[in-house]
């Protein structure tokens, strides 16, 4: 580009003029602020240096009081109570190896804790307090307290903890809270300034983690004068938080602790549901653990011990373990079968022990068959035959969507951890997944819930409350939120053909009441609560042609891990409906022996709302169940006992 | 006059270049930095970790830039001026998309060593590019309405970027070093009269239109911009941080409590006390006397830039040493303003000071260019 000299010059001019101008004025601004500054400095200095000494104002967070939870009673289940800790500022001790060595002869504090308070001691700034034990005794408090002038910059604190007095009832279903940690702060978009306090509490598992809102409140905050060390002087003024809300659940925790007790030491889980209402009466998975030393912190020791048990004491079985539903999923195959109106209650198949499905042979659980069956002696006695013949007629596509319907291969979020989805499989999800074709072979397996079907102890009694209802209920396990009653999970008709259905309770009320029936031995002898059912036995391992040539070896005879597992679904009263309950027990063997006693034990309690008269149990039993009763309740007792001693 | 227009002959080259440095320039910033070390020092509680040595480290790298830059001859510079500014344009959407978030705001890129903010990059090569772009304009066509549009957008587009993170304080600081630079460069004073009126009419006119019919924001907007501009009505958010900063500079008094001794930004009552409100801990332990101090050392700064701008026939280099030196001067004007209670709290850094790595490398970077304005200046 032409440039033209004389106009360039005057423009530098121009610029030379403008730049001394603006020089000009940022000196002058300089000078404005130096100005300022002696103002602040020099003129105000001796109310702000007054202010600065005497008068500090510092704002402290109040951290809120979480939300307690009850049972559908009343009962406690999540509350919080006056925890003491020794706390320590580094810069108030002065020599503080020397401090925490008398401050040990007189509490006895794990080494443990001492170290992880160094640590955080050593990265944190000297005039911030930092906890050295939590949850001290009365005791303990009182002598720190009496021993102040020997131990600088140590002070005795209160606050509140939580505390779940029916120990391990609860934990699956509600969880536990800890103190904050770097990781949930990271799962955090926008972290709440509440969270920031030292030791500040937050749901990690169960309800707690998934109710935090709720639960958590808001926090308050006051400010408070504070002397030149740091110390709080006075408080000049408050402004409360908002406690959080207290959730009250469906579950009852009476039935529950018997429900936990009854399943004892196996590696089993249970869930109870109201057919009325969707409330979920019990939930309960076992082993347990108690969630309160994950509270206070556990131990290495104490957590290699549940992780290393092979019975999965941590895990959520009721919602987060699937299993092939084997037998129990029987129902479903007949209805999709009913419905499609492909077969009728009254006919025939023949059963010689085993079918030919597309050159492969599918057995059925009898060696020498069950001869010839209808629906209801099919279900009754569990020939797998039958369910084979009827599945192949109606095709994968129409029993994956009445699972579906019947709250199979269906999330049913209630607000604790890792609920499972499960699986009902159609031809679709083969070929996303596996990108495979559906075989028929698939199909027979999928009939008597083998294969690709999973479901959940949850999703078995949703189905079975649909089915003894006909509505499409859903489970629900918050009954209120701050005294505020949450939507019914009754559910609406599911619209199925109330014949059907009729014939389907029917098989199942045979199932328990008919001598031929596979639960017969677990039957409800009360005329008023007669049970209806259906026994699962769910097979985890293959069984070879040379093995079934030998025979098959016996459940007793295997390692735990490759036994069955033992299933049972079940409602009572037969003639209306009260509770479905669904019992899993991991390779417990056969699902009439395992399952349906303790199903039927949880019914009766359930249903009699405490120990059941012998009278509802099977004569021959009656001595047997006596010494359970008795042994239950003391069990029971004792873990109410150990509750009163915490409390 | 142009660098086309150089005697080239007359400039210095190879290490003897190192003598023409701008000495008293260089050592200016040095102190200053080395102040910013000893009140990271004080701050982190006498400790070198976790702000001092970074620090230290950083300013050691962008040293080692500065005297780099310095020695390449300015022209070179002046022709990259189109590839650093785009440059930083790709950063900012970077940013927008794969940044981090930081104190509720998208602004850097980890790139391991160090974070990366390039809004700090981009108030450089804004003023390096405008510069560029009057030196390149006839000078007939500074005052013609499509020649200073074009600029008005080079300063837009990285403004409304910033906004968008959002970080107030730069864009307020991009807006003023642009508005300067266009003033400098000899656009018409009918411009700025327009514009500042223009300003000032929508100003008032919105605040005429609360409480009437025709209220132009919602009220919980004019609440917000009332504690903006006055935080005192907010005791206990931004009026709070106010209040105790001025606690801690007013209780340093002539001479200071002395070094370490402070405790008002010891005892936690100060947000960012290693960063934006540094300036409250050097006043409260070195009083007005180390207040005073460092604000004749930054004017002093100033004073060297505007000295070589003027010195430097070249047009770029004049320009461009101008921009810097006003940059320079928003930076510590708005960051003291703040901390003394003259203006709204905005995150500005002081500068040299406050702990950051890309502020630091940047400002390094940038008085490069004006050792190397003054070094290859036309004799």
């Amino acid at each position: 580009m032409r440039r033209n000299p004389r106009e360039l010059a005057g423009l530098q001019a121009r610029t030379s003029r403008r730049a001394v101008l603006l020089g000009g004025t940022m000196a002058a601004f300089s000078g404005a602020l130096a100005l300022r500054m002696r103002q602040l400095q020099v003129e105000q200095a001796d109310q702000f240096r007054l202010l600065a000494e005497e008068n500090r104002i510092n704002i402290r967070l109040i951290a809120p009081e979480r939300g307690e939870i009850f049972d559908r009673n009343g009962a406690i289940i999540a509350q919080n109570s006056p925890s003491y800790r020794i706390v320590i500022v580094r810069e108030d001790a002065g020599d503080v190896e020397e401090v925490i060595r008398r401050l040990t002869k007189l509490v006895e504090i794990p080494q443990e804790d001492l170290d992880r308070a160094l640590t955080a001691m050593h990265r944190s700034a000297p005039f911030l307090p930092v906890t050295l034990a939590d949850q001290v005794t009365w005791d303990d408090i009182s002598k720190v307290a009496v021993n102040a002038p020997a131990l600088p910059g140590i002070t005795p604190e209160v606050g509140l903890t939580r505390i779940y007095p029916q120990n391990g009832a609860f934990a699956h279903v509600v969880g536990y809270v800890g103190p904050v940690s770097d990781y949930d702060l990271s799962k955090i978009d926008d972290p709440d300034q509440v969270l920031r306090i030292p030791r500040f509490q937050i749901g990690k598992v169960g309800l707690e983690a998934r109710q935090e809102d709720q639960l958590r409140g808001k926090a308050g905050s006051k400010r408070v004068e504070v002397n030149a060390a740091g110390r709080v002087m006075r408080e000049l003024d408050r402004i409360d938080g908002e406690p959080g809300a207290d959730v009250q659940l469906t579950v009852d925790s009476a039935l529950q602790g018997y429900v936990q007790a009854r399943l004892g030491r196996e590696s089993a889980s249970a869930v109870v549901i109201d057919c009325e209402s969707g409330d979920v009466v019990a939930c309960a998975s076992a082993p347990s653990y108690d969630p309160n030393l994950f509270v206070r912190g556990i131990s290495v020791a104490d957590y290699r011990v549940l992780t290393e048990d092979a019975y999965r004491p941590l895990a959520s079985k009721s919602v987060q373990g699937i299993y092939p539903p084997g037998s129990t999923f029987k129902m479903i195959t007949a209805m999709a079968a009913l419905e499609a109106g492909l077969v009728g209650p009254d006919d025939t198949a023949w059963c010689p022990g085993h079918l030919q499905v597309s050159g492969r042979r599918f057995h059925c659980w009898k060696r020498g068959g069950h001869g010839h069956v209808n629906l209801e002696n099919s279900l009754k006695r569990s020939c797998d035959v039958y369910y084979y013949d009827l599945a192949i007629k109606v095709g994968i596509d129409k029993i994956s969507e009445m699972a579906r319907r019947f709250g199979l291969g269906v999330k049913h979020d209630l607000p604790m951890s890792a609920v499972a989805a499960g699986l009902a499989p159609n031809r679709d999800w083969k070929a996303r997944v596996h990108g495979q074709d559906w075989l028929v072979g698939d199909t027979a397996n999928a009939s008597i819930g083998q294969g690709y079907m999973l479901a959940s102890p949850l999703q078995l009694a949703v189905m079975s409350a649909r089915i003894a209802t006909g509505r499409s209920v859903t489970p629900r396990l918050i009954k209120s939120v701050d005294g505020v009653e949450q939507p019914s999970g009754a559910g609406e008709s599911m619209g199925m053909n109330e014949n059907n259905l009729r014939k389907m309770r029917k098989a199942m009320y045979e199932v328990s009441n008919d001598r031929r029936g596979t639960a017969w031995r677990a039957r409800i002898t009360e005329d008023a609560f007669r049970m209806a059912g259906k026994t699962g036995t769910s097979q985890v391992r293959n069984i070879t042609p040379e093995e079934r040539a030998r025979g098959v070896i016996r459940n007793e005879d295997l390692p735990w891990e490759r036994r069955d597992h033992a299933l049972f679904v079940c409602f009572a009263p037969y003639v209306a409906p009260k509770y479905a309950i669904s019992v899993v027990v991991e390779h417990g063997g056969g699902g009439s022996k395992a399952a349906a006693p303790v199903a039927r034990d949880i019914m009766l309690q359930a249903l009699y709302g405490g120990f059941p008269p012998l009278e509802a149990y099977p004569s021959a039993d009656r001595d047997k169940i006596k010494a359970q009763q008795e042994r239950l309740g003391r069990e029971m007792l004792a873990t109410t006992g150990q509750q009163s001693d915490r409390a | 006059m142009s660098y086309l227009e150089y005697a080239v002959k007359s400039v210095p080259a190879g290490p003897r270049k190192l003598l023409y440095l701008n000495w008293p320039l260089l050592l200016l910033v040095c102190t200053v930095a080395v102040a910013g070390f000893l009140m990271l020092y004080s701050v982190a509680g006498g400790s070198f970790s976790p702000w001092a040595e970074p620090q230290i480290e950083r300013f050691a790298l962008g040293f080692g830039l500065m005297i780099c830059v310095a020695m390449v001859p300015i022209w070179f510079w002046r022709n990259m001026s189109v590839v650093a500014y785009v440059l930083s344009i790709l950063l900012l959407l970077a940013v927008e998309f794969f940044g981090t978030v930081g104190m509720g705001a998208q602004r850097w890129i980890d790139l391991g060593f160090m974070r990366l903010q390039p809004s700090e990059l981009t108030k450089i090569t804004m003023v390096m590019l405008l510069a560029a772009y009057y030196d390149w304009l006839p000078a007939k066509r500074t005052s013609h309405p499509f020649w200073v549009l074009i600029p008005v957008l080079i300063i837009l587009l990285p403004t409304f970027m910033v906004l968008q993170q959002p970080d107030l304080g730069t864009a307020i600081l991009l807006l003023a070093a642009g508005g300067a630079m266009l003033f400098l460069a000899g656009v018409h004073w009918l411009y700025f009269g327009v514009v500042i009126g223009a300003g000032v009419g929508l100003v008032t006119t919105v605040f005429q239109s609360r409480g009437t019919d025709w209220q132009l924001l919602k009220d919980y907007q004019y609440r917000r911009i009332d504690t903006f501009l006055d935080p005192s009505t907010d005791p206990l958010g931004a009026g709070y941080h106010i209040t105790q900063s001025k606690i801690a500079l007013g209780s340093g008094g002539w001479t200071g409590r002395g070094f370490m001794q402070g405790t008002q930004s010891r005892l936690n009552f100060l947000p960012e006390k290693h960063t934006d409100f540094i300036f409250t801990t050097l006043a409260e332990e070195f009083g007005f006397v180390g207040g005073v101090s460092l604000l004749v050392l930054y004017t002093l700064i100033i004073a060297f830039c505007v000295a070589t701008a003027l010195a430097v026939k070249d047009r770029f280099s004049s320009l461009m040493t101008m921009g810097i030196a006003v940059t320079f001067f928003l930076f510590f004007a708005v960051n003291m303003s703040m901390v003394m209670g003259l203006a709204p709290v905005v995150g500005v850094p002081l500068p040299m000071v406050s702990y950051g790595g890309t502020a630091m490398l940047v400002l390094l970077g940038a008085f490069g260019l004006v050792q190397s304005a003054h070094i290859h200046r036309p004799r």
